[in-house]
């Protein structure tokens, strides 16, 4: 339906070239955002009946996402980025608020920075309880989509549901609307949640709990298909809290560096042929991944201790570090953890003198990264006098993620080709979804074409 | 209508957006089932792997028209469709990322890209009803739930949708809310920004930043003369007002192109706002 073979990220650094690492920090005058909902392609090279090379094509018209914020104030750029993407926009705020309030020096009200967990927590439970129930799980079970699933599951869907519906609610008290909520802005908020407000929500909530913890054991069953592979984990984290919008970067192989600084460790680059931008480390130790697999495992201590109950209860933190199909586990005990965390900080909740302490603009560099419910989304903006935006770089999970998927669907995309062509593009969907990449990309049909390197002409399957 | 055997045949399919819009069906929780089985719901990427390229009874458009391949491929989708509803700012105005339609994209394209012959993008983001004709449309970034449950409905009944045509003001009095231009001293585009939201950014002690769009007959300049005058805005802020995500409807687009000459940080251009390349 739309043309092949069109980059995720359109754009590179302008002087960048194609193929070799662009080394250094980025240098660009105007920015290049887009989004990576759309469609999906996957194009695998095959030599000696072995995959050489996986090439996952997630494009999305261009934006400019990075170019529309230039000349923007920093509250004007936490509105608009939002639309950067419809399932997560609270992340992207969180990225947004907290970069610039750092490069101000703005110290918010602890209890704004609760509440600020508190719409992260909701984001969470929407956009996880998403993808394990809509469009994760009818992949174990079965099913083309959750609607069809709840033909014969409703009461799980219907679970499902209303866990998503529980996290949406959350936003809506403290943003107005679930998506692409009004009330964050430097300094704290345009306007304070009423204590009445969230007490209204804890029986939601704590349906919510037993919701998430009966996930937990439903996924626990589903049959994993076989995959081992010691993945290169990258993560927010905090000696006391699981990681939202506090912490270091850290990864399961030694590094660990403020939040402000990632590009001192990663970079952007250009690939030939699809001018997508992927993202890698500049210690040359390969691709890395983001999101609950990497969370759950470089973060298992800071867990909720109902959530980390839970996980030890399911024996299943070996598999979660080595087998990504067991990534929707780690999506369910996230579930468990972000209800959890919204209950504590509802029942501590004293309101704030005031919504929001007043700031003062300056010149500088404002970076901060916060963990999106699929991983790590940094923001890095360079301000003016009047605290506008002159410069933009946003990186958001997908892109960082991209390599890793390519990296694995090499090492495993072998075993599915043996298969018959349906079955074989639904194991590769079935594993890309595992990444969550993001919404639209990870529940459409894959166009896979397989090429066959030096033995004759390319043939293709079409999924579904 | 009668019975499942004929219901309607649904497809929601996207362009340059960020799915915000057709993830409001999704996050309709409480009545996501009943909604799929009054409708049969045949094309919806971001749900279900079952797909199809039509015929729709019924069709949501997403996102603006902002690449080659969008223009052939919102043709062929019309000519499948019966009644196709264009839901969002983007389908509606062309959305924030219309803001680009005041710059040179030739420019923009060279110095953003280092091989520019790989960039399929349009020179600027437009509306669904610019290229074919839309059936309905519903206002928003995003959609809101109440007004998608409303159509729906109309749809399953056959009767017109109750969509009020006015302004946000008038929802702001009926929810009690103090004005924020009186009480705060804020800019509002409440008065002349469809309705639709229930009055959110009010509601949140802010002004109303327009994203419904403006409403029929919107008396822009009124309001403009009045935060000249009362609060002092000077042009270049007043430009940066409307120049957010229905920048491209008129008369917000004239306002922004009369006031500030183009968007804050884009340069004028060479091309026209609304010229397609």
């Amino acid at each position: 339906m739309s043309a092949m073979g069109r980059p995720e990220r359109e754009g590179t650094p302008a002087g960048a070239t194609v193929g070799p690492p662009v080394s250094g920090e980025r240098r660009i005058a105007v920015g290049e955002l887009t989004r990576v909902e759309g469609e999906g392609s996957l194009r695998l090279t095959v030599r000696d009946g072995k995959v050489v090379e996986a090439r996952l094509g997630i494009f999305e018209a261009p934006r400019y996402f990075e170019r529309l914020v230039v000349g923007r104030t920093p509250d004007e750029v936490i509105d608009i980025v939002a639309r950067i993407c419809g399932i997560c926009p609270v992340a992207y705020q969180m990225s947004a608020v907290h970069a610039f309030e750092d490069c101000f020096g703005v110290r918010v009200d602890p209890a704004v920075r609760a509440l600020r967990r508190l719409m992260y927590c909701g984001e969470w439970i929407e956009s996880l309880g998403l993808h394990v129930y809509m469009l994760h799980a009818p992949d174990f079970l079965g099913y083309e989509s959750a609607i069809a699933m709840a033909r014969d599951h409703r009461q799980t869907v219907e679970r499902g549901l209303a866990l998503k519906k529980s996290g949406n609610d959350l936003i809506k008290v403290l943003g107005g609307r679930a998506i692409h909520p009004v009330s964050v802005r430097v300094g704290g908020f345009y306007r304070l949640p009423r204590r009445a407000e969230l007490d209204a929500m804890r029986p939601a909530l704590e349906h919510a709990l037993e919701h998430a913890k009966a996930t937990v054991r439903w996924t626990t069953g589903f049959a994993m298909p076989s995959f081992r592979r010691d993945m290169r984990f990258v993560a927010m984290k905090h000696p006391r809290e699981y990681p939202f919008n506090d912490g270091r970067i850290v990864s399961n192989d030694g590094l660990d560096l403020p939040l402000t600084d990632w590009t001192q460790a990663f970079e952007e680059f250009q690939v030939e042929g699809s001018n997508a931008l992927h993202a890698r480390s500049k210690d040359g130790n390969g691709p890395y991944l983001l999101g609950p697999a990497a969370r759950v495992t470089l973060c298992a201590d800071q867990l909720h201790p109902v959530a980390r109950a839970l996980l030890e209860e399911t024996g299943m933190q070996e598999m979660i570090r080595t087998n990504i199909y067991a990534s929707i586990v780690a999506r369910a005990v996230e579930l468990v953890h972000a209800t959890a965390e919204a209950l504590d900080i509802i029942a501590a909740y004293r309101p704030p003198a005031a919504p929001m302490v007043p700031w003062q603009p300056r010149a500088g560099v404002a970076a901060w990264a916060t963990e999106a419910p699929r991983g790590l989304c940094f923001h890095r903006y360079e301000t003016d006098d009047a605290g506008r935006v002159v410069r933009c770089q946003i990186v958001p999970p997908t892109s960082q993620n991209q390599a890793a998927i390519e990296a694995d669907l090499v090492h495993a995309a072998g075993d599915a080709l043996q298969l018959p062509d349906a079955e074989a593009t639904l194991r590769l969907e079935q594993m890309i979804r595992s990444y969550d990449p993001c919404i639209s990309c990870a529940t459409h049909f894959l166009d896979l074409s397989i090429e066959y390197d030096g033995e004759g002409p390319a043939t293709g399957g079409r999924a579904s | 209508m009668s019975e499942t055997a004929l219901r309607p045949r649904v497809g929601v399919v996207k362009f340059a957006s960020c799915d915000g819009c057709q993830l409001q069906l999704l996050d309709l929780e409480d009545e996501l089932l009943a909604v799929c089985e009054q409708f049969d719901i045949i094309e919806f990427a971001e749900a279900t792997s079952a797909r199809s390229e039509g015929p729709f009874d019924i069709l949501f458009v997403e996102g603006s028209v902002s690449a080659p391949e969008h223009l052939p491929r919102i043709k062929a989708l019309r000519e499948q469709t019966k009644f196709l509803v264009a839901i969002g700012a983007c389908a509606t105005s062309g959305g924030i990322q219309a803001l680009r339609n005041w710059g040179d994209h030739e420019a923009f394209r060279s110095a953003v890209y280092a091989h520019p012959e790989f960039v399929a993008s349009l020179a600027t983001s437009t509306p669904i009803g610019e290229h074919v004709k839309v059936d309905a449309e519903l206002r928003g970034c995003p959609i809101d739930p109440r007004q998608l449950v409303e159509l729906l409905t109309a749809l399953t009944t056959g009767r017109r949708p109750q969509l009020r045509d006015e302004a946000v003001c008038m929802e702001c009095k009926r929810a009690g809310n103090p004005c924020v231009m009186v009480i705060r001293h804020v800019p509002c585009l409440g008065q002349v920004t469809q309705a639709g939201c229930g009055a959110i950014c009010p509601r949140f002690d802010r002004g109303c930043y327009g994203c419904f769009g403006p409403r029929e007959q919107a008396n822009v300049k009124g309001l403009a003369d009045f935060l000249q005058a009362k609060a002092r805005l000077a042009p270049a802020d007043l430009g940066r007002l409307f120049a957010g995500f229905s920048a491209n409807a008129e008369p917000f687009r004239a306002a922004v192109t009369g006031y500030a000459g183009a968007p804050p940080g884009v340069a004028v251009a060479t091309n026209a706002p609304g010229d397609p390349r």
